[in-house]
């Protein structure tokens, strides 16, 4: 028997090898997709993340607002937690561990909290008042066998006024803050509840319980590999039936390069992914991905120095800058996906209040207000800005700044910029206004979050939190303002606590102390599988509603 | 032999040594805290302080080098910054993940680059010579960063044949070699093969061509000898110098998969480096970099007695 193979049989041999392979190369199974997973009840949802690195899973996770997303909230509960079921108005807070609180009537700086009954954890424990002072323990108390650095550090910069704290013989929870502080619910949403038994399990050492994390959260941790990722399965216990989560898993991927999540996205890997690159929308509308935006508490501002010899000390010149940027141009250069900066807060904000100046493009009023300043087309205000070439939260800081600059030297500035990597530009901030980094610079281009109080207002303004104390980067200081923020401290209505933040809004804006750029608008691209979704206008989102079709 | 060896072993300590201090130089020269990758942008000072402390860094410099040089002789390169994991456990895994992608990159590109080589010098003046020859110079040329792009864009969202990204379903932990897994090695080693492809043509052929040139090629043709003995004598004698390019490039490929591994988030040393970076993650850089120089010392050390295996006109002494 001989054997002999022609071009042409050589081809149909490939052309029949082929088609028997592609069924089951090009099958679902060729991209990780598993089909029996996908029609487990309610189904795997698998989100790319923009993290490096998953967040850690200890309750107080690290990499701010998208830490806390997935892995803050999804493993744990907080005394207090968001409300993030709905889109069309800014979150607000709600009971969470704690079914209520209040201040001591007879001491403004003592908070007391009921706990919520019968709460299980993923392990079977069920909370109790010890487990809160646990808590506290684990993340205030420097000198506890269970104090953990990490964790500390990431909650302790959210209750700057804490002192005390501990179980009362009534069941309830207590804790004492330094002065009257009424921004400590808004705290108590960072610092996820976790107890000794589950510690112990892990060895009692904080990094081994990484792995074996226990909270009451609607999800629970079957994985962890900080690398790489995070998987998570349906809580079916939860304390709060109408948040038990849809989706039968959960997978968190860090994917830091946009392209590459946009990539796993299209080609199935993952259902869900932060922050798709402007240029990406189109292309993935077309393929019929969702984009998803809506406004929450974001900043793009130019911080501005008040310290002696600042050219932005002059309120002339403040302001002149805030009427020559034409927003709207900003808009467009980002296709559309930012809020025109509004203050610092986006519009529709309880604490926007009424300002009296309007931010508004109107070159000829600030031609006139820097001609008044001294400054003219011949003479122009010449001033250095740092900003970064990327960074968290800063959007497209190159293009935005540019074209920033440009728009301001209609109205007689000359801007130089002064680049600096995120994590240096993020050292000038805590150096402050006159510290040894800033290199001439009379302002910088920092995103803020405005959680809370504190960090949408007081952290930046109030007088003596300039370096190295806190974030007051441009040293500035107003006694008015300083009122209105202890007011804040001790007004414990929230109603009242609102209007009063309006109060503080308005003035900031009244008195352009930042040049208000834009409001990021928080974009997510997902499948058309992805179903149920509510974009809360927060930092946070809730995932349990989430069905995979 | 053995002078030799222990020679180019005790080599391997300054050089790494260099290579650790200009890293922890560069990374410290750099402006910014690394604390910044591990605390809020806003922590107060004393728990930035706190942090500082727990992690050596308000030491002196000189101090903080000479501490980490010593916890490494002791087997110990330290805790990373950002997670708080040991960097050894890190490194374990990722370089585990990188040496699986670069020897899959390697086999691609030498086997590639051999045949190219070889069939560019059998026929050279040819078109067959000519479009090995634009292949190589091709492979070599092309950022493979945006090459891995361009595979993505094809083969996983197009065709939707292959995965974009990750080593397999389940993550690396739970690697298997089967094709549900083999198939996230796919594009990443093809991505990472053309230089090492482009490279090797172009030196295999240039090897080859020279030999082919040779008088003892024409005496061997003279004597009768099939061509297949020629072919034999001829891979003889390119082996030991195609052989010393082929391992500085798997040394290029296990330090120089960077971008590749964050194009398709590959969980290996250049992933890993990749955050450290961002993350300003001293202890995993440090660690990392060091453990990739000595890798390559290793490597260039395997290299050479190889080619004395192969050919024992090059004496080691």
């Amino acid at each position: 028997m001989t054997f002999s193979l022609d071009r042409r049989g050589l081809f149909r041999a490939s052309a029949a090898a082929a088609a028997a392979a592609l069924p089951a190369w090009m099958g679902p199974a060729a991209i990780g997709w598993d089909p029996a997973l996908a029609q487990a009840p309610g189904g795997h949802l698998r989100v790319g993340m923009t993290a490096s690195a998953v967040p850690l899973s200890n309750g107080c996770p690290d990499q701010g607002g998208e830490g806390q997303r997935f892995m803050g909230i999804t493993l744990y509960d907080q005394l207090v937690m968001w409300d993030l079921s709905q889109s069309d108005k800014a979150a607000t807070l709600k009971p969470g561990l704690a079914t209520e609180w209040a201040v001591d009537p007879g001491d403004p700086k003592r908070w007391l909290f009921t706990l919520r009954q019968g709460v299980p954890f993923h392990d079977g424990h069920v909370l109790t008042v010890e487990d809160l002072v646990f808590t506290f323990d684990r993340a205030f108390k420097r000198d506890a066998p269970w104090f953990d650095a990490r964790a500390s550090a990431q909650v302790t910069p959210r209750f700057p006024t804490l002192a005390r704290w501990g179980a009362g013989e009534d069941g309830r929870f207590w804790l004492e803050t330094s002065i009257p502080d009424s921004t400590i619910p808004y705290a108590l949403t960072w610092l996820g509840v976790v107890h000794k038994g589950a510690w112990e399990a892990a060895g009692s050492n904080w990094d081994n319980y990484l792995l074996k994390a226990v909270g009451t959260g609607p999800w629970k941790l079957t994985s962890f590999s900080v690398r790489e990722r995070a998987e998570l399965a349906r809580f079916d216990e939860y304390w709060d039936k109408a948040r038990v989560a849809k989706s039968a898993r959960l997978t968190l991927l860090p994917l830091p390069e946009a392209n590459t999540r946009v990539a796993a996205l299209r080609s199935g890997q993952v259902d869900f992914i932060e922050a798709p690159p402007p240029d990406a929308l189109d292309s993935l509308r077309a393929a019929n991905f969702r984009i998803i935006t809506n406004a929450y508490p974001h900043n793009w501002t130019w911080h501005l120095s008040m310290v002696e010899g600042s050219p932005w000390r002059d309120i002339r010149v403040r302001k002149a800058a805030n009427l020559a940027l034409n927003r709207a141009e900003l808009k467009e250069l980002l296709g559309g996906l930012m809020i025109e900066g509004n203050g610092l807060v986006p519009p529709g904000n309880p604490w926007a209040g009424n300002p009296s100046f309007k931010l508004v493009h109107d070159l000829p009023q600030a031609r006139k207000l820097m001609g008044e300043a001294g400054f003219s087309a011949a003479n122009p205000l010449r001033t250095r800005i740092g900003i970064s070439s990327s960074g968290s939260g800063q959007m497209q800081p190159l293009p935005m700044n540019e074209y920033i600059q440009q728009a301001l030297k209609e109205a007689y500035f000359d801007i130089s910029f002064e680049v600096f990597d995120w994590n240096t530009l993020i050292t000038i901030w805590q150096g402050g206004a006159k510290g040894p980094n800033v290199r001439g610079c009379t302002g910088i281009n920092f995103s803020y979050a405005a959680f809370d109080p504190y960090s949408a207002f007081i952290r930046l303004l109030k007088s003596d939190l300039h370096a190295p104390r806190g974030v007051n980067w441009g040293w500035f200081n107003d006694p008015a303002f300083d009122a209105l923020f202890t007011e804040v401290y001790n007004t414990f209505d929230a109603a009242k606590q609102d209007a009063l933040l309006a109060r503080v809004h308005e003035k900031i804006v009244d008195e352009a102390l930042f040049l208000f750029a834009a409001h990021d608008l928080n974009p997510r691209a997902i499948s058309p599988r992805v179903q149920g979704f509510v974009q809360a206008q927060s930092w946070f989102q809730d995932l349990t509603p989430i069905r995979m079709g | 032999m053995f002078f030799y060896l222990l020679r180019r072993l005790l080599y391997a300590v300054p050089i790494a040594l260099s290579v650790s201090l200009v890293c922890f130089l560069l990374v410290h020269i750099a402006p910014g805290d690394p604390v910044n990758a591990i605390v809020p942008a806003d922590a107060p000072a004393a728990v930035v302080e706190q942090i500082r402390r727990e992690y050596g860094l308000d030491k002196p410099l000189p101090v903080q080098f000479v501490l980490w040089l010593w916890h490494v002789l002791q087997g110990d390169l330290g805790r990373s910054l950002a997670t708080g994991r040991s960097v050894s456990e890190d490194l374990y895994a990722a370089v585990g993940n990188t040496l699986m992608l670069a020897l899959a990159a390697a086999g691609i590109g030498f086997l590639a680059g051999t045949a190219f080589g070889t069939l560019a010098a059998a026929f050279r003046g040819t078109w067959v010579d000519k479009l090995a020859v634009a292949f190589a110079s091709a492979g070599v040329s092309v950022p493979h960063y945006w090459l891995g792009m361009v595979m993505v864009v094809v083969f996983s969202v197009m065709l939707n044949a292959l995965p974009a990204m990750g080593a397999g379903p389940g993550g690396s932990a739970s690697w298997a070699w089967d094709w549900q897994h083999i198939q996230f090695l796919v594009l990443p080693a093809l991505t990472l093969s053309v230089i090492p492809m482009g490279i090797v043509t172009r030196a295999v052929r240039g090897t080859v061509v020279e030999i082919l040139n040779q008088d003892f090629i024409t005496t061997l043709r003279g004597k009768g000898l099939r061509r297949g003995g020629v072919v034999r004598h001829v891979v003889k004698n390119a082996a030991p110098s195609v052989l010393a390019i082929m391992g500085l490039q798997l040394g290029y490929l296990m330090g120089g998969s960077i971008l590749v591994e964050t194009v398709f988030s590959w969980p290996g040393t250049g992933f890993l480096l990749n955050s450290a970076i961002f993350q300003r993650d001293i202890p995993v850089l440090q660690g990392t970099i060091l453990v990739l120089a000595l890798f390559f010392v290793v490597l260039n050390l395997a290299v050479d007695l190889l080619q004395t295996a192969l050919d024992p006109r090059i004496r080691r002494t």
